[in-house]
């Protein structure tokens, strides 16, 4: 049994495919130059097309948090937001926290504070944690589980999370 | 998601003109709502017109001492904008009550009008919804309904069926501060009162507002008055933070010598709309600030109110909650 279309079935059965687009990206200070098309997410073009997989999937429609990154200094659900139209932007992902000094204090704290189980969620927590501080709006510990709440742990590891993001923070812990 | 075009105007006139030229396009800003209904097959746009790049994030004062929101300003550069935050914390306070940082960070002001409902059965194609699909019944009606709707629904004819809700905070709170909706299309600029905006599902539930084909949404109007004194925005949800209302509620009053001289009411949870009633808002005015009137206008704000089973618990919980918020409003109690 024939299983697959001829060459000349597939062309007449085809529609023409829209037109790829052009994209910038400056993503933890290196240029990429990308063709892509429209429905390419943010998150399926670090993942897929520039092989940087610390940004995980995790449930694609932007109720879990995996996929944080900072595009202009916020920190935004990359899979709901499409690459071409962040064409032009700054993007920092998990893999540009660390610089030739060492870890970020908050990836230290969090190996610290053993602030994951199974650390899927652990890259899109620590980059929400770097927008968090960033925003300035936390000042205590419920303020810092309120605006972290978009970032979920599967494993339940909440409590180590608030500490290592206090400690950073140095805000008082028995606030 | 289905195979889509893209465009990227740099003007509003081109952005209406796009979708005036293209059928079947949609316009996409932060895209939080709309590129999660491509991905379950709901939104199937043919072209997509990215107005991100439009000319439309100010804050700017405007005549009769009002405030105009861009369209495209972010919910949390709004919820945290200084002048929001001291002349409408209402809405300050209903924003944030919404969606999770990050999401307040991408979706907009513009884009939060044209949320769709998170009824189960809209979401899902293997069920009839006449949201989604004109006709074809509703599956919520005797479905699990406990999210749905308690007023304003149509429940009469299976083809027009529909007991959804809109599941936007901010607009909640942009109803009771009477906003004013300016848009721009085809035919030219026009303004919406907010009450007019949003709409019941009546014989045609698939619309969801009375905006026109190709119209822009470019600002919206807040009028001088904010309630800054006096408002309270409670909302009830099965966990503390980001989850859809069970059941809102944004109040604004005015208080002169313990007396209401101004009262707004608006429920989130409830409706196909936020839910005002203005003859039940009136009943508070000249009124002294008591438990006894609150509930009076409670009872006549869910006048009418009728459950469908798995929901019908939120009659009885929306009124604790409107007498709840009128407390914390007039400051008889702490705001939660």
């Amino acid at each position: 049994m024939q299983t697959t279309l001829s060459p000349e079935s597939r062309t007449s059965l085809a529609t023409p495919l829209p037109e790829k687009h052009a994209v910038k990206l400056t993503i933890n200070g290196t240029v990429h130059h990308l063709e892509l098309a429209p429905w390419t997410s943010l998150l399926d073009a670090l993942r897929e097309y520039l092989h940087l997989t610390g940004t995980k999937k995790g449930c694609d429609h932007g109720q879990c948090g995996a996929c944080t990154v900072l595009v202009d200094g916020k920190r935004i659900n990359s899979c709901l937001t499409l690459a071409v139209m962040k064409d032009g932007s700054d993007i920092t992902t998990i893999e540009g926290l660390a610089d030739e000094s060492g870890l970020h204090p908050l990836q230290t704290a969090f190996i610290e504070h053993d602030a994951y189980q199974c650390g899927y969620c652990t890259p899109g927590q620590i980059c929400s944690a770097v927008g968090l501080m960033q925003e300035g709006r936390a000042k205590t510990a419920d303020d810092i589980r309120e605006l972290m709440s978009g970032n979920i742990c599967r494993c339940g590891a909440y409590p180590h999370i608030v500490d290592a993001i206090q400690e950073v923070m140095q805000l008082d812990p028995n606030a | 998601m289905n195979s889509f075009s893209y465009a990227r105007p740099s003007d509003i006139s081109m952005a209406v003109g796009e979708l005036v030229t293209h059928e079947g396009a949609k316009f996409i800003a932060g895209g939080t709502n709309l590129l999660d209904l491509m991905k379950e097959n709901v939104e199937q746009p043919n072209r997509l017109v990215d107005i991100n790049r439009l000319e439309l994030s100010a804050i700017e004062d405007i005549e009769d001492g009002g405030l105009r929101l861009g369209a495209l300003l972010t919910n949390a550069d709004t919820a945290y904008h200084p002048v929001v935050e001291s002349r409408y914390p209402l809405l300050s306070r209903a924003i944030l009550a919404g969606a999770s940082a990050q999401l307040r960070n991408m979706a907009t002001n513009g884009g939060n009008l044209f949320q769709r409902t998170r009824c189960y059965y809209f979401y899902d194609l293997a069920t009839p919804c006449n949201k989604r699909e004109p006709g074809s019944g509703c599956g919520a009606l005797n479905g699990y309904n406990r999210i749905h709707a308690i007023l304003g629904t149509s429940d009469q004819q299976p083809e027009t069926t529909c007991i959804a809700t809109h599941p936007s905070d901010l607009c909640v709170a942009l109803s009771a501060l009477d906003a004013v909706v300016r848009v721009t299309g085809p035919k030219g600029e026009r303004t919406i009162p907010f009450a007019d905006f949003h709409r019941l599902p009546g014989d045609e539930p698939w619309r969801d507002n009375t905006i026109q084909s190709g119209e822009l949404v470019t600002a919206i109007d807040l009028p001088a008055k904010g309630f800054s004194d006096y408002y309270a925005y409670i909302k009830i949800r099965d966990r503390q933070s980001y989850a859809f209302a069970l059941v809102s509620v944004a109040v604004g009053l005015e208080i002169e010598d313990n007396r209401i001289t101004d009262a707004r009411i608006a429920l989130g949870g409830v409706a196909h709309k936020p839910w005002r009633k203005p003859e039940a808002e009136a009943m508070l005015v000249g009124q002294m600030l008591s438990e006894a009137n609150f509930l009076s206008v409670a009872e006549a704000l869910l006048a009418g109110a009728k459950g469908y089973g798995h929901n019908t618990f939120k009659i009885e919980l929306a009124k604790r909650a409107i007498v709840r918020a009128l407390k914390q409003a007039a400051k008889l109690e702490p705001a939660s």
